[in-house]
């Protein structure tokens, strides 16, 4: 655990504005040429209940969270201020302060707001004793008395942060840009006096006898702090996707969201619709009208959009759907990641039912993922899916802002010109072959398809078998062969993807290590920091974050597992589902495979997997401390 | 240039354009009442000035479902009950296209009912045809959300007891712009009602009476009807809310009676469709989104462009 790195943790409760004061602050920290990791955590309440993010600062490349942190700025809830006598809530006041300590890395900094905070709850904490036991530096400051002071109560959040700056020894002039780009007038007035105070004040009353200081950093170019849902919204735009359709659900909303507020202002169109059925349909009629279109959803709501994948499947009609996983089943824990609908979105909708699923394993990939589900719905006119969860979705890292500079691509892919329809082969019956069938002349799958309202190319897109001009056709050989045609399309996905792109799979630690560490989707960041840290204390670890689902990058796997003797699979589920994917797929190395699985709503951390790998594959024989689990493969 | 010639194509259209060349013959029973709709719909768009690749049917599940599968133009066969949310997104997509819908009753008031209620709400412009035998036509007679009280079949052997739906009421408590019912055994009726349903700016439902001989041979569809524009009995203003309102009830009530009275019985002259409202509010593109693929000179606005505030 280095201790170049500030990871600050602002704690509240939900409504108290916790989420903009840290956003502000960690684009104050990103600006000062610090790399930025965040993390949040909140609960399923609108107002009160405890919620928190973490903002993790260093002047070196940060993937995850980390483990711990060591400064907190506890508000205190003040929407839990007046429940009833013996209301369930009654005691969230203290929650900022109290549920968080366990965390807090020893040397850390304590800021608490002894305005909100009752002197006799925080007498139960025994603070005085356990700050002694862990080195630990408290400071009680009235931040909501400074707040009200200058005018709002609402303004203690920047007396936090005027009180954080000050003792980390920060300058104020990048918070106080920011204060200025985001607000005016008044507000803006009373917001950077009480900033100003609060700094001054914290600098005059106090020694600062801790360690934790604001590190040092500089980047080679302008950045941008962005988050997964960001990234997948912006990998659409620039793919030329203009409508959307949806029905809220969290985690996927924050997509929704994003997209309904910049698609009208691009000349896209967006629809929230009645039920997920409906969203999935209208992303179905828009594509098959000839826009790039997609849909979403979260487990629960997915699981209606079953019906309308496979209706696009049949019909050949492009369709990009993306699943934000949180812990189910049924509504589970709405705001707690998990990875566990992976199953259910490889393998849901009746029939031999095929689709691409690609599983990003960090912000930028969930740019370019998203890019090439458009690119593979459109060439192969295929339903393909991004799955990701609430971590990935919630998250925000800082990126290089040239990351984003690049070509759009609205290409409408497999898909002909007038021209090209009139030079296109039609049946007797003046019908356009819309599913061509003949190997020959389709030996990739992909039979390309012409617009209602082109001149040439009517045909019937039916949900059922069909004839090539569409029409429904129980016939056996022509079942055979679009059945046959369908499923080369996913061979050729595949043949594309390890031809002619960089793999989509990452890489990490010591190419020669005997002992790996396997990972998908949203715990790739942290399984790579946890390898680094392996190696450099001295052992020889190698990783891989897997994304390719399906088609499943067969080859690369069977390579990596060839390669060492034992691997450790790590997932946050508990039914171990992606470890039973590789298994399927490849059919052996099960003696090879141990699962560790997380699955109390918390994403892993680096250190626990740190401890997991020492356990299982370095010999240590102690008991995990974190809620863990280890699972041998069948065959182990 | 368009990329969709097809559209807005000025020439004269012969109602056999809309007749599939060798194949495939309709697969409905003799007498079924689906090929009066089927009749009405290819006499209708000719006279409305629609080629048969500028026209978009989209069906659900059921013998009514197969409709496109049996006219020729540009159509898509869903899955049970998803038909609206696809034609409208297919409209909003391509403004410029012909979209009717259709599907049967149980298909668009059962299954699909909540989209229904939702496409009426919003006043889509589009044209949707419920094909009403009050009976599951493919599935083998079973009883239909507009099946009369004490309709007996094989899953209801005690018979029904409930109340059947009442389409044109829930239409127009729903929000649909235009609404009528008509019936197979009428065609001339039918075709103009299809006509001005296509012309209408709005939701156009047309509940849409259709015998089935095969599973319903009770349903009173092939008594006398009464056309209520005709009737001098029934002089009511199809723009009146209330009237309307009034009307359906009594029709709904007669129908299983033994009465059928057909025609129009709301027209909304007043209310923009969704998607003029929509473009009022700047939140639907002018021009058809579909034709910016095509545009070669079309600047492409990119994500790049929004990353100002991420800094
Ligand atoms: C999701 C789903 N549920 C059930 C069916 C089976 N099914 C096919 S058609 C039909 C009912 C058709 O009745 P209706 O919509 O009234 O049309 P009709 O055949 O009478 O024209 C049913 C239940 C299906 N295809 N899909
Ligand atoms: S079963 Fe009824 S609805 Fe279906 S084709 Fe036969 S007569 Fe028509």
């Amino acid at each position: 655990m280095t201790d170049d790195e500030l990871i600050w943790r602002i704690a509240g409760g939900s409504g108290d504005g916790i989420d903009s004061t840290s956003q502000n602050f960690a684009k104050a920290l990103m600006r000062s040429g610090l790399d930025i990791f965040t993390h949040r955590h909140y609960p399923s309440r609108i107002r009160g209940g405890h919620t928190y993010v973490e903002i993790r600062a260093a002047g070196h490349e940060v993937q995850s969270r980390g483990d711990g942190y060591n400064f907190l700025l506890a508000l205190g809830d003040s929407f839990a201020r007046n429940p009833k006598e013996e209301a369930v809530y009654g005691d969230e006041e203290i929650k900022p302060l109290s549920e968080n300590l366990d965390e807090l890395r020893e040397g850390g900094v304590i800021v608490y707001d002894s305005g909100l905070l009752e002197e006799d709850d925080v007498a139960e904490l025994n603070l005085e004793e356990r700050a002694e036991e862990n080195d630990w530096h408290v400071f009680p400051i009235d931040l909501r008395g400074m707040a009200k002071e200058h005018g709002r109560e609402v303004m203690r959040n920047t007396a936090g942060v005027g009180v954080t700056a000050a003792l980390l020894e920060m300058e104020l002039d990048h918070i106080e840009n920011l204060m200025t780009d985001a607000m005016s007038g008044d507000v803006l007035e009373a917001n950077l006096s009480i900033l100003r105070d609060a700094y001054e004040m914290a600098q005059e009353e106090y020694e600062f006898e801790h360690d934790v200081r604001a590190p040092t950093g500089e980047h080679d170019e302008e950045q941008v702090l962005v988050s997964g849902s960001n990234a997948i919204a912006y990998g659409a735009l620039d793919e030329g996707c203009r409508f959307i359709a949806g029905y809220p659900m969290t985690p996927w909303t924050d997509v929704f969201t994003i997209m309904s507020q910049n698609l009208p202002k691009m000349g896209g169109i967006s629809e929230q619709v009645e039920d997920e059925i409906a969203a999935a349909a209208l992303a179905v009629g828009a594509s098959h009208a000839g826009a790039k279109a997609m849909s979403g959803s979260s487990g629960g709501g997915f699981a209606l959009m079953s019906e309308p994948l496979g209706l696009a499947e049949m019909t050949e009609t492009p369709l990009v759907l993306v699943e934000s996983m949180r812990a189910g089943p049924s509504t589970g824990m709405p705001t707690k990641p998990e990875q566990a609908d992976l199953e259910h979105v490889l393998y849901t909708s009746q029939g031999d039912s095929q689709r691409v699923v690609f599983a990003p394993g960090n912000i930028e990939e969930a740019y370019d993922q998203t890019r090439m589900a458009f690119h593979v719905a459109y060439e192969y006119q295929i339903p393909t899916i991004l799955i990701y969860d609430q971590k990935l979705s919630g998250e925000n890292k800082n990126v290089d802002e040239s990351f984003f500079d690049r070509e759009p691509n609205p290409s409408l892919g497999s898909t002909l010109t007038e021209e090209e329809l009139k030079e296109a082969a039609h049946e007797a019956t003046g019908k356009f072959m819309r599913f061509q069938s003949d190997p020959d002349e389709t030996e990739n799958g992909v039979s390309p398809r012409s617009l209602p309202g082109q001149k040439g190319g009517r045909y019937l897109a039916s949900g059922n078998e069909h004839w090539p001009s569409g029409h429904i056709a129980e016939d056996p050989d022509n079942r055979v062969l679009q059945m046959d045609r369908r499923k080369r399309k996913i061979e050729s996905i595949r043949a594309e993807l390890d031809e002619e792109h960089d793999s989509q799979q990452t890489y990490f630690g010591d190419d020669s290590a005997d002992l790996g560490i396997i990972t998908w989707g949203s715990q790739q960041g942290t399984v790579e920091e946890a390898v680094e840290r392996l190696n450099d204390d001295g052992h020889s670890v190698k990783g891989i974050g897997v994304s390719d689902m399906m088609p499943f990058p067969e080859q690369e796997m069977t390579e990596f597992l060839e390669s060492v003797d034992e691997a450790l699979v790590v997932e946050m589920n508990a039914s171990a589902q992606f470890r039973g994917l590789l298994q399927k797929e490849l059919g052996r190395f099960g003696p090879k495979l141990t699962s560790m699985l997380k699955y109390n709503g918390n994403p892993f951390e680096p250190g626990e997997i740190v401890e997991g790998f020492e356990i299982r594959l370095g010999g240590d024989s102690a008991e995990p401390t974190a809620q863990v689990r280890f699972e041998p493969a069948a065959g182990d | 240039m368009s990329a969709f010639n097809a559209i807005g194509e000025e020439r004269e259209i012969d109602r056999d354009e809309f007749t599939p060349g060798n194949e495939p013959q309709p697969t409905w029973c003799p007498g079924c009442g689906d090929f009066g709709v089927l009749k009405a719909l290819k006499q209708a768009l000719p006279e409305v000035g629609r080629n048969p690749e500028e026209v978009l049917t989209v069906t659900g599940i059921g013998c009514s479902g197969k409709l496109n599968s049996y006219l020729d133009s540009y159509g898509f066969h869903t899955i049970h009950g998803r038909s609206l949310p696809v034609a409208r997104a297919a409209k909003l997509a391509n403004p410029e296209l012909e979209v009717v819908a259709a599907g049967g009753d149980g298909d668009g008031y059962g299954i699909g009912g909540n989209h229904f209620i939702h496409t009426a709400r919003e006043n889509h412009d589009m044209t949707y045809i419920v094909f009403n035998n009050e009976v599951f036509g493919l599935t083998k007679g079973q009883t239909s959300p507009t099946s009369p009280k004490g309709h007996k079949s094989k899953t209801q052997p005690s018979g029904s007891a409930k109340t059947p739906i009442r389409p044109l009421s829930q239409s127009l408590n729903a929000g649909a712009g235009y609404i009528a019912r008509t019936a197979a055994v009428n065609p001339n009726q039918a075709k103009e009602i299809i006509k001005e349903a296509i012309e209408y700016d709005g939701f156009a439902h047309i509940d849409f009476l259709t015998q089935c001989p095969t599973w319903n041979k009770d349903a009173k569809q092939y008594v006398p009807y009464i056309d209520i524009q005709e009737s001098d009995d029934y002089e009511h203003d199809i723009n009146d809310r209330a009237e309307a309102s009034q009307m359906m009830f009594e029709t709904e009530n007669k129908l299983y009676e033994g009465e059928v009275l057909t025609g129009r019985y709301y027209v909304d002259d007043e209310s923009p469709s969704y998607q003029a409202e929509k473009q009022a509010i700047g939140e639907m593109p002018d021009e058809p989104l579909v034709e910016r693929y095509f545009d070669e000179d079309y600047e492409w606005e990119r994500s790049y462009d929004l990353l100002d505030r991420h800094k």
